[in-house]
């Protein structure tokens, strides 16, 4: 019975997949046709076939600037995650923490971003750190918020079960407030990746000699779009693939939600 | 020997505009005796129970759990929770093998157990299923497992049966005597239905509502096992009126038109 459930699960999700990628086919047939018939300049909005061209013909280059956009993207959320918990949970265990920090931290929040990102070059100079710095600070709060949501979302009668079994510090967080808190920091997640690219490409805007943000940037100056759209194309692709990871991660860790 | 002994004890809730939930409770309760706590919504019962199992400190007053101040959670304590507080992320055998985790006691022993426990409730087919995937009822006997894996001599228990359907209701009251009989430790049961707790308990303690107040402990006298068919009898009828009677008394029951 379980394994004929995730036989049709997984045939939905299938089908899912084929419809979503017929919708990007006939999307950029449309948007082919468009530009051909209406004889739009090249600099203004290049075909996807030139744009494909573009890809072909230098992939290996592409690729490579792509994987450090990825890089840098990696650090900035993986950091993001490990900080942003470590942070939840000290929010919601001492109450002067709280106190003291939360509005420091919805305040920095309130900055934007890509305001602060030349500092960030002063600071940390024109390496990959001011644009994992970046990807950091974007990504952060939303892990901040959601997982300071889970763990005080614990259910009373379980953190009554913790305090009467006795458990170790240890064991009542590695054991009942973690996994409690799991499915929120996941959702958490599932936002912060995508902002962390965010982050990645803001700080290549501002100062880097790599990346996909730089390949649009320079693009830009040459008036070369069929090389940004190029590098947007691949951006989109990782975005998807990054959150999709995420999503996986998602259902192999939380499979006991999807049950019955 | 004494399970548990309260004197005079005290429980008020909040500053300003203060609760009172227990006033001057005393009673004792000896080793191996089953004991129904009785009374309606926000009487105090389930607060009187959080004491004992030290999840709330009494404000005046003394209460002993074998013979020791009770201030933190007593050792050698299990609690069976209205909404079976099992963790979602394991498996019903995993679930039960928590306090043995916690406690950091050999597995091979308690996994003995819990096949005993398993088979006495009759989940054994059921060891390696997540919580979602069983019934409420299903639920609460694994509830009940855990709270017994690691041989508790006090089991408390705080209105375990009331989320599920009548029939489940009778079931699960018939198993946990068989249960009890077994075990035969001090068992501590909250309830507010009046048959489910003297079928089930040696006294039932009758409180009033807020403030919750020992309005008679009333002795069961019923031999056991006791079969569902027990509710039935002039004898068990003549328990129920008088504590029903009890309820008149207080107000909670009014049956004129």
């Amino acid at each position: 019975m379980k394994a004929h459930s995730n036989r049709r699960s997984r045939n939905q999700r299938w089908r899912g997949r084929l419809l979503s990628i017929t919708t990007f086919v006939v999307l950029l047939l449309l948007w082919e046709a468009a530009v051909v018939s209406m004889h739009v300049r090249p600099v203004m909005l290049p075909a996807p076939s030139d744009i494909l061209y573009e890809l072909w013909h230098d992939t290996a280059w592409y690729l490579s600037n792509a994987g450090y956009t990825l890089l840098t993207t990696m650090a900035g959320f993986i950091l993001s995650v490990l900080i942003g918990v470590a942070v939840a949970v000290l929010l919601v265990s001492l109450p002067w923490f709280e106190n003291a920090i939360y509005p420091v931290i919805v305040s920095v929040n309130s900055v934007p971003k890509v305001a602060i990102a030349p500092l960030f070059v002063v600071w940390l100079g024109t390496g990959a750190e001011p644009q994992i710095a970046i990807a950091f600070l974007i990504a952060v709060f939303a892990i901040i918020v959601d997982s300071a949501h889970g763990f005080r979302s614990i259910p009373p009668d379980v953190a009554d079960l913790g305090r009467v079994l006795k458990g170790s510090p240890v064991d009542l967080f590695f054991k009942i407030r973690l996994p409690c808190a799991l499915p929120s920091i996941l959702a958490g997640m599932k936002v912060s990746i995508s902002l962390a690219l965010v982050g990645a490409i803001v700080g290549e805007f501002v100062a880097s000699q790599r990346g996909l943000g730089y390949i649009i940037l320079s693009a830009q100056g040459s008036f070369d779009t069929a090389r940004a759209f190029a590098a947007l194309f691949l951006l989109a692709a990782m975005g998807v693939m990054l959150f999709s990871a995420v999503e996986s991660l998602e259902r192999r860790l939380t499979h006991w939600r999807h049950l019955s | 020997m004494t399970a548990v002994s309260a004197r005079a004890i005290q429980k008020v809730y909040g500053g300003d505009r203060a609760i009172v939930a227990l006033e001057n409770v005393s009673l004792d309760i000896a080793e191996g005796q089953f004991v129904s706590v009785l009374g309606p919504s926000g009487c105090g019962k389930s607060t009187f129970l959080r004491c004992i199992a030290g999840l709330e400190p009494v404000t005046s007053g003394s209460l002993h759990v074998h013979g020791r101040q009770v201030d933190g959670p007593p050792d050698n304590l299990g609690m069976v929770f209205q909404r079976d507080a099992l963790l979602d992320w394991r498996t019903i055998e995993q679930n039960i093998m928590l306090p043995i985790e916690f406690a950091k006691k050999s597995r091979p022993d308690a996994v003995q157990r819990m096949a005993q426990l398993l088979e006495m409730v009759g989940l054994t087919q059921f060891g390696d299923r997540y919580p979602s995937e069983l019934s409420g009822g299903m639920r609460q006997r694994a509830a009940i497992c855990r709270a017994l894996i690691d041989s508790p001599s006090v089991l408390l228990m705080d209105e375990p049966f009331g989320a599920l359907d009548a029939l489940t209701r009778d079931q699960m009251n018939v198993e946990l005597q068989r249960i009890w009989r077994n075990i035969r430790n001090t068992c501590i049961f909250v309830t507010h239905s009046i048959t489910e707790s003297v079928f089930l308990a040696d006294r039932v303690v009758v409180l009033s509502p807020r403030p919750g107040r020992i309005v008679e402990i009333v002795d069961i006298d019923l031999p056991r096992p006791r079969k569902l068919a027990v509710r039935e009898t002039p004898e068990f009828g003549a328990y129920t009126r008088k504590i029903r009677r009890m309820f008149e008394a207080m107000g909670l029951i009014d049956e004129s038109p």
